[in-house]
Parts: C-alpha cells; structure tokens; sequence
C-alpha cells in the first residue's frame, strides 16, 4: 500500500504496522487514515511476520503504532501469571498489562478500542453434534479421536495449546500447524477437526462454525487497543491524540460486520476502514482514495481487470522485488567468489566453512528477520541481510567446485611453463571454472527471487505483500497478483543469467548453432573461425 | 643455446616413502640423456626438482651453472621447456595461442610468428591447425602441439614426462621420430622419463636407471646392454629384449 502523502502539519511520517490478518490489516489502515485525516503523513508497514517481529520493531522506535490484545500482552510478550480474579477482569489486565509495558519497554498501551478478540476454538457443526461439544472441557474429552490445526503462533503460546494442554488435558491426536489463512478452508474441509479461530473473524460465520465455550475461563481476556511507541509518545503528542478518537468506538459486532466485509465479501480494507470511520464521525478532509477504486463487489470483476487496476501497485512492488533481489544477489557474488576461491586455496577448512553456509539456508526466515531488528531495524537493510545470507552458499559452492576441478593438468602445466598464481588464476582456472561458477549464481538468483517474498513480513515491501496480505485474507486474486509476477521475475532473470552464462563461457565448449566433423585426424575442411 | 643440469646429492621423501636417496647427476649441454626406471623409481622426481615443482629436502640442483634457488620459479620455468605425458593444452585456447603462451610470458615480441615455426618444426601445418581446439585433435596431434609449446622460446633444456606414453605405437613411433630430428635441429639439452627402456635407447645419448631413489647405472645403451652394473638392470634389459622377440615371428 502506497504512502499516502497529504498536506502535512508535521514532517516525519508516522510509521503504522499490522501484523498478517485481516482485523490487523483493517485497524492499522483504520489508524493510519485518522492519523491522515488529521495532517500527518504516515508510512505503512503492513503484514509484519510475527508478535516478536512487530514488538520488537515497536521497542526499537522502528515503527510506531500497531495494534495489539491485552492478552497477548500479557502471555506471549510478558509471560506474566496472574490469580485467577485478577486475570478474569480485563479492566485489570488492561491496568496490569499497560503498566509493565511503561516500565520494561517504554511502550504504552492507549485506551481499549471497545471490543474483545479472543480464541475461539471452533469446530463445524457436524463435527460438535457428532461428538456433543459444547464446551471445551468436551472437547479435551473427545481429543483424541480428532485432528487439531492451529497456527504455528498458537502452538507455541502458554495461552495456547500448551495451557490448553495443561488445564484442560487437550490431547489432540494429531496437531498440524497451518497458515492463519487456510485454516477455516481446512477446517470446511475435514483435513482438520478443531482449529484455533478469533472471536471476531469474518469467516466463523461464512463456514457454520460452532465456538466451544471456555468453561474453566483458560484464556485472559484480549482486549484490542493501539500500542505507541516511546518516540510517538514523546515527540508527536497530536497523532497520540488522534490515534485516542478511536478509543472506545469499536464493539465486537462492528468488527465482526467489517471482517466480514473484507474476508467474505472481498472487499478493499482501505474502502472498508473509510466506511467505518466515516460512521464514526471521523474522516477529516477528504483523503487520498486511489487504492479503493475497486467496486464495493470487487471479487466479481474479472481477474484481468482486477490486475489491470492494480497495475501501479504492482509495477512498484516488482521493482522494489527486483532492487532487492539485485543487491542482494550482487552483494554476494562480491562475498562468496573470492570466499570460493579463497577455499580453494586452504582445502582443510573448506568444507567446513561452505558447510556453515549452508546451515545458514536451514534458518528459518522469519527467527532471522526478528534476530536482527535489534541491531538493523525493520524494512530494506535487513530484508537485504537476510537474502544476502540466503544467497551465499549456492554461489560459494559453486565457485569453490569449479575452481578445484577446473582441468587440474592444464593448471599443472600452466604452472610448470611459468605462468604467476595470479595469470593462471586469470587465463585459466577462472575461465574454465566459469560455467560451474555461473551456475551457482543462477542458482542463487533463483532463490533469491523466491526468498524476497519474505521482504513482506519486515516491512520491505516487494511481490510478498500481496502474497501474505492475500493469505492472510483468503483472497485468492490477490495471492496471485503477487505470485504471478514473481514467477515471471524468476524465469525473466534466469533468462538474462543463462545469456550472461553463455558470454562467460569458454569458447571452446559453446555450443555451435551447426556441426561440422572436425573430430579425429582426417580433417578436410578450412580452418575454423 | 643449449645449458646444463646438475644435481649434486639430492634427497627427497614424501611422507615415509624415500623419493630420491643423495642422488648426483650431470648432464651436458647439448646431451639428450633418458631417465629409466619403474613406478617409485624417482625418477620423475628428480625430474621436476630442475624446475623446482619439486623442492628437495637436501642437496643442489642446477640449471646451467645456477643452483635453481637463486631465481625465482617463475624466471625459472620460462626458460625450461616442459612436456608432461597428458598434454595439459589449455582447452579453451587455440593451437596457436597454446604454443604461443611462454613467448607471450617473456614478452617477445614476435610471439605469434615464434609459434608458427614451432609448430612447422613438429611437423603440423600452422594454417591449417593453427586455430584449432586442442579437443579438435588427435592424441598425437595433440602431443605434437605440446612439445612445439615447449620450444616456442627456444629454451636451452627441455623436461620430458613420459611425453609419448598415452600414444598408440604407431603415433608413439611417429612423434620418436619428430623428437629425435627436433632436437637435433635445435640443438638443446633434454631430459626425458620414460619406462621404456627401447624408447630411451632410441632418443638418448646417455641413459640413467634408477631404482627406488637411487641410480643404478648410466651410461650408452650399447654399456648397460654388454656391462649392466647390477642384477636389476640386467632384469630389466632381459624383459625388454623378452618383448621384442615377442614380435618376431
């Protein structure tokens, strides 16, 4: 989603995220129009990994709003316990949860938007009468004969399936953990039995789904309210200010309606938070509308005409995939030829070192994005970083392999008619090692355009926007209208490295557009070109 | 303008195997003289101490009254020619810029034409192989092309490992030929390895045994044929004659 520049009272932008689902995406948009609506310019990172990638980028003043649960607060960011009365009374959560916050991260919670979006551990009507569910003591009953899919997040959370387990004895035959965006899909269609649903999620209606009741109150209350970073609240009072309007405006059913509307109906978030904020009284001057020129019924146009309005969107998107990808991928080529050919040269630790490279690949993406907001912020730097990482042991390998078996007796005789290290590394090694090296390096290249999809979770914009906005809105179009142009990008480079591999390669090894027979002593033909 | 070797108590080891056991040798300018012996003899070893690809443990080697320590290896290799038994032609360069590369290395500068004549001189035409890829040529052809390679720059010694062994006999019995009236016209010292002892009394002067590390005898084939110092070089003269009568009818 494009900055949005309008007549500006205060000069930097304030930096809004969401986290990747839908009622995020539909707050933080909510959030950044107020702020637009009120003079301030505001640069949206939307679709931020995880918790620990959108807390972290907030303690670090790398961005400055995103909306938050007090539950979420308290369990997976504080991992406070609290007695049983104190954690039943979201008043006092809230009054707990925004006091430790001040304290230990200079980070402060604002009033309470209005409403509560707790789990709902759903299952499909069939599925509750089948086993007589009601509650989620039934539930941990009947667990063993079901299939459990929940997101990855939850699986991990004391307040999820580990105190699941622990207070209610859940014991799920099987747990998968699958994507936010599929698992009502899944869900519908028998892969799983059980999944872990939000109370105000759009599509709990669209599937019948039944919410089992949290009979022993496991789970604290979440309480959905604007969480300011210290540098906001220290030297922009006013977007403070504004961003407070919304306190107390929203309600549960409101939000159900909106998530429907943009998870069921397929509707832009930027029209639907516009909508919203209009029924509240509180659109200021008109603002800048060109992402919502989308019907109101937008998943009825064609998909052509869905990519054909979207065309800037995603021209910028793929160039800023395409800046990526190329720096990355130039950045390490610098690093990893001469680390190969280094190696070459001390064979021991060879292996090891490229082997270490490689244990770099299995880390996965998003630990190594939330790894290095400390040190590197969010957005382009360490979306660089990481692809940069990624990129360098296929093209490591590569050299080093095509260095060392680069016609070992040509290199012997070279060095035996008194050629220096350096002209043989010149005139001989590195061209006949040239092919295997090139390969490496599309092999990289590759890679990479498929690995800058992850840009997206840290805010560096890039064809992963789209991609995760879309999954995390089970939009199917909107999937592909990043997927597609990646795919076109990866097929679009390797077709300019597989030119590029052909310039490098030495003359006596290209392929001839026709044969001749030169094989053999019985030549009888004119010399060769 | 042909030089001399020397090696004055050479010993070398690779690992815990002996290579070369306080071996001396002379060889005249001038003098094509052969190393003989089997696997492990050494005698490829010593051969490379004379361009230093081997650096031996003990003793002084000697290229034309200079003990080989006081160049550089690179100065020093570019004036000794070198023919190792696969060739090693660079792949990706013509014939002619292949034989061209040690004049190109000592900055000469009618480079190209100094490789022409090479070529001719080991009998292949250089317009009609000239730009070639060595892949385009047969074994022998390409044997050809490394020995023009190693003359190019008309040094004053040429090392030989086993050049002819990968040949079929007939190419083998060609190129013996080729050599023989090569050096000869040139007029340079060369020391050549080989395991074939028939070979080494066609295109030596002087041939060297040598037996783990060390040498057995020299001497003109006619010596170690009618006078053969040891028990093993009367062996090894036995087996080679046993061969060719193998041929006889």
């Amino acid at each position: 989603m494009p900055t949005a520049l309008v007549a500006q009272r205060e000069s930097r932008p304030v930096v809004v995220a969401s986290k990747p689902f839908g009622e995020s995406y539909l707050l933080a948009e909510m959030f950044s129009q107020l702020l637009e609506s009120r003079g301030f310019s505001v640069d949206r990172k939307p679709g931020l990994g995880a918790t620990e990638i959108a807390f972290g980028a907030l303690r670090t003043d790398a961005i400055d709003v995103y909306p938050e649960y007090t539950g979420t607060g308290l369990v997976a960011i504080l991992h406070d316990t609290l007695p049983d009365s104190v954690a039943a009374d979201p008043r006092a959560v809230f009054a707990h949860v925004a006091r430790r916050f001040a304290n230990l991260y200079h980070v402060r919670w604002l009033p309470p938007l209005g409403f509560q979006n707790t789990y709902a551990i759903a299952v499909t009507r069939s599925t509750a009468s089948r086993y007589h569910l009601r509650t989620l003591s039934d539930l941990a009953r009947e667990s063993p004969h079901l299939t459990a899919g929940f997101t990855a997040d939850f699986i991990g959370r004391s307040d999820g399936l580990v105190g699941l387990s622990r207070v209610y004895g859940l014991r799920p035959r099987a747990v998968r953990p699958l994507a936010p965006a599929v698992k009502y899909q899944a869900l519908a269609s028998g892969a799983v039995d059980v999944i872990d649903g939000y109370s105000t999620d759009g599509l709990l209606a669209r599937y019948d789904l039944v919410t089992l009741v949290d009979d022993k109150h496991f789970f604290p209350p979440y309480e959905a309210a604007a969480l300011v970073s210290s540098r906001l609240d220290r030297q922009m009072p006013g977007a403070v200010a504004a961003l407070t309007l919304l306190s107390g405006r929203l309600d549960e059913e409101t939000m159900r309606q909106l998530n429907r509307r943009v998870e069921v109906n397929g509707e832009d978030v930027s029209r639907v938070a516009s909508d919203e904020l209009a029924a509240l009284g509180l659109s200021g001057s008109t603002h800048d509308a060109s992402e919502a020129k989308a019907a109101p019924s937008a998943q009825h146009s064609g998909f052509m005409e869905y990519m054909w309005d979207r065309r800037a969107t995603t021209a910028a998107l793929l160039v800023r995939h395409l800046e990526l990808v190329a720096f990355a991928l130039v950045a390490a080529v610098i690093v990893a030829v001469p680390l190969g050919l280094g190696l070459e040269r001390t064979r021991r630790i060879a292996e090891p070192t490229i082997g270490a490279l490689g244990v770099l690949q299995t880390i996965p993406s998003i630990a190594l994005l939330a790894f290095m907001i400390p040190l590197l912020g969010i957005g382009v730097v360490p979306a660089l970083v990481a692809l940069w990482l990624y990129a360098l042991y296929p093209i490591a390998r590569g050299t080093y392999t095509g260095v060392r078996d680069a016609d070992p007796e040509a290199v012997n005789a070279a060095e035996a008619l008194g050629t220096t290290p350096t002209q043989r590394l010149l005139w001989v090694r590195l061209p006949l090692a040239a092919p295997v090296i090139m390969a490496g390096i599309r092999t990289a290249a590759v890679i990479t355009v498929g690995a800058a999809t992850l840009a997206a979770f840290i805010g560096a914009g890039g064809l992963g926007e789209p991609i995760v906005a879309g999954l995390a809105l089970a939009d199917t179009r909107m999937i592909l209208s990043g997927a597609l142009p990646a795919a076109a990008l990866a097929l679009a480079v390797d077709g300019v490295l597989a030119i590029v591999e052909r310039l490098v390669t030495p003359a006596h090894r290209r392929k001839r557009f026709w044969r001749r027979r030169t094989e053999g002593p019985n030549v009888s033909i004119a010399p060769a070109i | 303008m042909p030089i001399s070797l020397a090696a004055r108590n050479v010993s070398h080891h690779f690992g815990n195997v002996v290579a070369l056991d306080d071996v001396t040798i002379d060889v005249p300018a001038g003098r094509a003289t052969a190393l003989v012996g089997e696997s492990g003899s050494g005698k490829t070893t010593l051969l490379r101490c004379f361009n230093r690809l081997v650096e031996p443990e003990s003793g002084q080697v000697m290229v034309g009254d200079q003990d080989v320590q006081r160049q550089s290896p690179v100065t020093l290799r570019r004036g000794i020619g070198y023919v190792q038994q696969h060739g090693g032609l660079l792949p990706h360069w013509r014939v002619l810029r292949n034989v061209e590369l040690v004049p190109t290395l000592q900055h000469m500068p009618d480079s190209a034409e100094a490789a022409r004549r090479a070529l001719e001189l080991v009998g292949l035409s250089s317009v009609q192989f000239g730009s070639r890829f060595p892949h385009e040529l047969s074994g022998g052809q390409r044997q050809r092309v490394a020995l023009a390679r190693s003359i190019a720059a008309r040094p004053g010694v040429i090392l030989l490992d086993e050049p002819f062994g990968a040949l079929d006999a007939i190419s083998r019995a060609e190129l013996q030929e080729s050599f023989d009236n090569l050096r000869r016209d040139l007029s340079v010292t060369t020391l050549l390895v080989t395991h074939d002892l028939a070979e080494a009394g066609r295109l030596a002067e002087e041939v060297v045994v040598m037996r783990k590390g060390r040498i057995e005898q020299r001497g003109s084939m006619r010596d170690l044929i009618r006078s053969p110092a040891t028990d093993y070089v009367a062996r090894l003269i036995e087996r080679a004659r046993a061969g060719l009568e193998a041929l006889r009818a």
